[in-house]
């Protein structure tokens, strides 16, 4: 199975649910990019994976949560040191509505 | 003894220190003295002359550590070699460099890697390429390239890095040092800036195998604040073993036969030989899923990166780009400008292998080829005690080489990767020179067998008696 060429419409595609912006140049170099590595990463539909398990780890993890008891966290000011703009309440936005 | 104490290994000074022959405030003094000899862009950050730590009594003897950027050290520049974390000082400090800090690490110096640990040359950081010290017009792999030159050169005793599919073993064997990735789930990842959660592993870069054993030794906890740490089944012990009689060790073909240069195969088959003549019994041993585990491995680690890279949204911490056009064309102007072309394209990557109506064609059959490869190795371990392969198919390359082709890079891990589906730990030891570099021979064991490996690998390492004098500034 050979992988299809990715399109336009598919990379702004990806880009848009990626948050990414991409100039038109760089739409293009990613089509055929991904495109290679797609078509090398395919040779996995080679393989028989009829009643093959995933693995999503790797080693067996107990999944064992801390007991839920408050502890020390971040100060309202350490948390908000980093921020790239912040009116020392809170981190501020753009408005998601413009 | 030398009256240099930055010329010995990073235990042998630990033991002058515990010993009261050495000043561990002096041997601080004397490696903040080395650092500043970096003509490698290999470090990002030094302490400040004159602030030398604390002094803690702690089976590391208070010798300095060098830690991978990606680590979050409070107070202190933690950038995962990206723009977008250009300056980024954590409020709080990795849960692994905490530990060594109270074992008796005191942190010495910050290394550039590529970014967000996405690459095998180092060329991928923000900040500038690191150069192999043994030739500067080579890289010194990735993406631990800054720790690994680090000790190589002699900037740093020991230090830190973290392996997704090779980045402590490749760098490792492109710079002639050692290089351990422990068992997934052995050492806290609280801390570490994520690339790939399922496979990021934290471990350490150092002169020989006495070093890395006992780093390692201090490095392992089951962390309250990281669910998929276990811990370990048993305490590391420094290494002893100057034979291998009755080890069975066992050579993939897949990983060991075609796509490996020959001055690299040359050294490995010597490895073989003196394997052989300290005792062991050196097997035949298949891994027919091996070949797949490049193509897993990147749809499972772009996927796993798409997801953690979303945390990078201009809002909380990192650079921010606004153009004014709102809350969505804010994160979209932030991540582009704020990560390289090698992470945006993997996020690209993994975004398409997670979107709807290809996650199960890329995604979930990825991890099914996992788990076959993860049998290959149950099956392999029921008939050998170690699997050996050359750490990396080619030795140190050229600047800019490969960059044009991100394929030709992502084959350059083709011998790590599998092992880092599998979850097992494998180390990287220096076992000869091809074309004037350093080679390295990889030994993988089986899941919390690190005593057996570093055994393994210090038996050998006695007998190769690697001269890496060559790389020291």
């Amino acid at each position: 199975m050979i992988a299809k060429m990715l399109d336009r419409s598919e990379v702004i595609h990806i880009a848009r649910l990626a948050r990414l912006n991409l100039d038109e140049g760089e739409i293009e170099r990613t089509a055929i990019e991904l495109s290679g590595i797609l078509d090398h990463v395919e040779r996995i539909s080679e393989l028989d994976l009829e009643g093959v398990e995933p693995t999503a780890h790797a080693v067996a993890t107990r999944g064992e949560l801390r007991p839920d008891i408050q502890g020390a966290s971040l100060s309202r000011d350490q948390a908000l040191a980093e921020a790239p703009v912040t009116d020392g309440v809170g981190f501020i936005v753009p408005s998601p509505g413009a | 003894m030398s009256n240099d104490p930055t010329a010995l290994t990073a235990a042998s000074s630990a033991a002058l220190v515990k010993s009261g022959e050495l000043d561990a405030s002096d041997l601080f003094e004397a490696w903040l003295g080395r650092a500043e000899l970096d003509t490698f862009g290999a470090l990002s950050w030094i302490a400040q002359a004159g602030e030398s730590p604390e002094q803690v009594d702690g089976p590391l003897g208070g010798v300095p550590l060098a830690v991978k950027d990606l680590f979050c050290t409070e107070g202190v520049p933690s950038q995962s070699g990206s723009k977008i974390l250009e300056g980024y000082k954590p409020p709080y400090t990795a849960s692994v460099v905490e530990a060594l800090a109270k074992s008796g690490a005191p942190l010495l110096c910050k290394t550039h890697q590529d970014e967000f640990a996405m690459g095998s040359s180092n060329e991928n950081c923000a900040f500038g390429p690191v150069l192999n010290p043994w030739d500067k017009s080579r890289v010194p792999g990735g993406s631990s390239g800054g720790s690994a030159v680090a000790v190589a050169a002699g900037l740093a005793p020991w230090a830190l890095g973290t392996d997704t599919g090779g980045s402590i073993r490749q760098p490792a064997a492109l710079c002639g040092i050692v290089g351990l990735k422990p068992t997934y789930g052995s050492v806290s990842r609280y801390g570490m800036i994520a690339f790939a959660s399922s496979l990021d592993q934290a471990g350490p870069l150092t002169q020989d195998v006495t070093d890395a054993a006992l780093l390692f030794s201090q490095m392992i906890a089951r962390d309250p604040r990281d669910a998929t740490s276990v811990g370990h089944q048993e305490s590391i012990h420094l290494p002893d073993r100057r034979d291998l009689t009755g080890v069975r060790l066992g050579v993939p073909e897949e990983l060991s036969g075609d796509g490996i240069e020959p001055g690299v195969r040359a050294t490995f088959e010597e490895t073989l030989e003196r394997a052989r003549e300290l005792g062991a019994e050196v097997v035949p041993c298949p891994l027919p899923h091996a070949p797949h585990a490049l193509s897993a491995y990147y749809l499972i680690a772009p996927a796993e990166c798409s997801s953690n890279l979303a945390r990078f949204d201009g809002v909380r911490y990192g650079q921010r780009v606004d153009p004014g056009d709102g809350l969505d064309a804010m994160y979209s102007a932030t991540r582009a400008a704020g990560f390289g072309p090698e992470v945006r394209r993997r996020i690209m990557l993994g975004t398409y292998a997670l979107s709807s109506g290809y996650y199960d064609a890329y995604y979930g059959r990825a991890q099914r080829v996992r788990t076959l490869i993860q049998r290959d190795f149950d099956e392999a371990f029921a008939n050998c005690d170690a699997i050996v392969t050359p750490t990396s198919s080619s030795v140190a390359f050229p600047l800019g080489s490969r960059t044009a082709d991100p394929l030709s890079m992502y084959l350059s891990d083709f011998c790590t990767v599998p092992m880092s589906l599998a979850g097992i730990p494998a180390i990287s030891i220096p076992n000869g020179m091809s074309e004037g570099l350093p080679t390295g021979f990889q030994i993988a064991g089986p899941a919390f067998a690190e005593n057996s490996i570093l055994g393994i690998a210090h038996a050998l390492e006695s007998s190769i008696q690697f001269d890496r004098s060559g790389a020291r500034v």
